[in-house]
């Protein structure tokens, strides 16, 4: 299974996470946004610039209410809050959103 | 609600690398973290090693977790108890470890140390006061 990004394929898992985090570029979030369905905007951005300092800093995907508590501190309680962040992400912040920054699924996600 | 809060202690005995305990504990600490316990771990024996600064794991071919315990402050895990004896016992000291905070939300995000270093004694008397103990 993969993705297909301006003629190079990219290997996912079954559920859409890509195999090699080494292979994450923008063009590849825009791909695989695009089969989630999520129309990328500078807040989605936001989000996914967020996740991957933070895998980047500590070596894990955050949790979806730690993600929520980091947003809420560094962009406001209008973005970092639980309901705008599932409009953003609907199949949730954490998991969708960390596919498409090319991150592992959050430890603790089933 | 205050009378539902237990004390949860993970104790780790281990060195983080060579089994995978220390990689184990971590990851049941940061799900259990989602259950609003009082949650605090404990390093003794060779589970010092585990809180060392400077770990390279490329050559073993391993992932180098260490940078996940600077992550426990935002999981609301704070406590880190360190014994000293066993620092003494293999020639470390405070300045070998590294540096993990968590900030105080209601102290205008003030960055407080989570590390706490103790002795045998004092980590006898915070297992005695727990409600629940999970040894790796």
């Amino acid at each position: 299974m993969s993705y297909d990004v301006n003629g190079t394929t990219v290997e996912h898992d079954e559920e859409g996470y890509i195999t090699n985090l080494g292979d994450w570029t923008e063009d590849l979030a825009n791909v695989i946004a695009t089969a989630e369905e999520v129309d990328m905007n500078d807040e989605h951005w936001a989000v996914v610039n967020f996740l991957r300092e933070y895998y980047e800093e500590y070596q894990i995907a955050p949790a979806v209410r730690v993600l929520i508590k980091s947003i809420k501190k560094s962009m406001g309680p209008e973005i970092g809050n639980n309901k705008y962040m599932y409009e953003l992400f609907p199949y949730g912040p954490a998991k969708q959103a960390c596919k498409i920054a090319g991150l592992p699924k959050p430890t603790g996600c089933v | 609600m205050s009378e539902d809060i237990k004390k949860f202690l993970y104790v780790n005995r281990k060195a983080p690398y060579g089994t995978i305990y220390a990689l184990e504990s971590l990851e049941v600490v940061l799900i259990g973290a989602a259950f609003d316990q009082d949650v605090s771990l404990a390093f003794l024996d060779d589970g010092v090693f585990q809180l060392t600064k400077g770990q390279d794991t490329k050559e073993i071919g391993v992932k180098n977790f260490s940078p996940t315990f600077r992550a426990l402050g935002d999981y609301e895990v704070t406590k880190l108890f360190v014994e000293r004896e066993s620092l003494d016992e293999r020639g470390l000291s405070a300045d070998d470890l590294q540096d993990i905070v968590w900030e105080d939300e209601d102290d205008d995000y003030a960055e407080k140390p989570s590390i706490r270093i103790i002795s045998r004694a004092e980590m006898a008397d915070i297992m005695a006061d727990q409600d629940v103990i999970l040894s790796f």
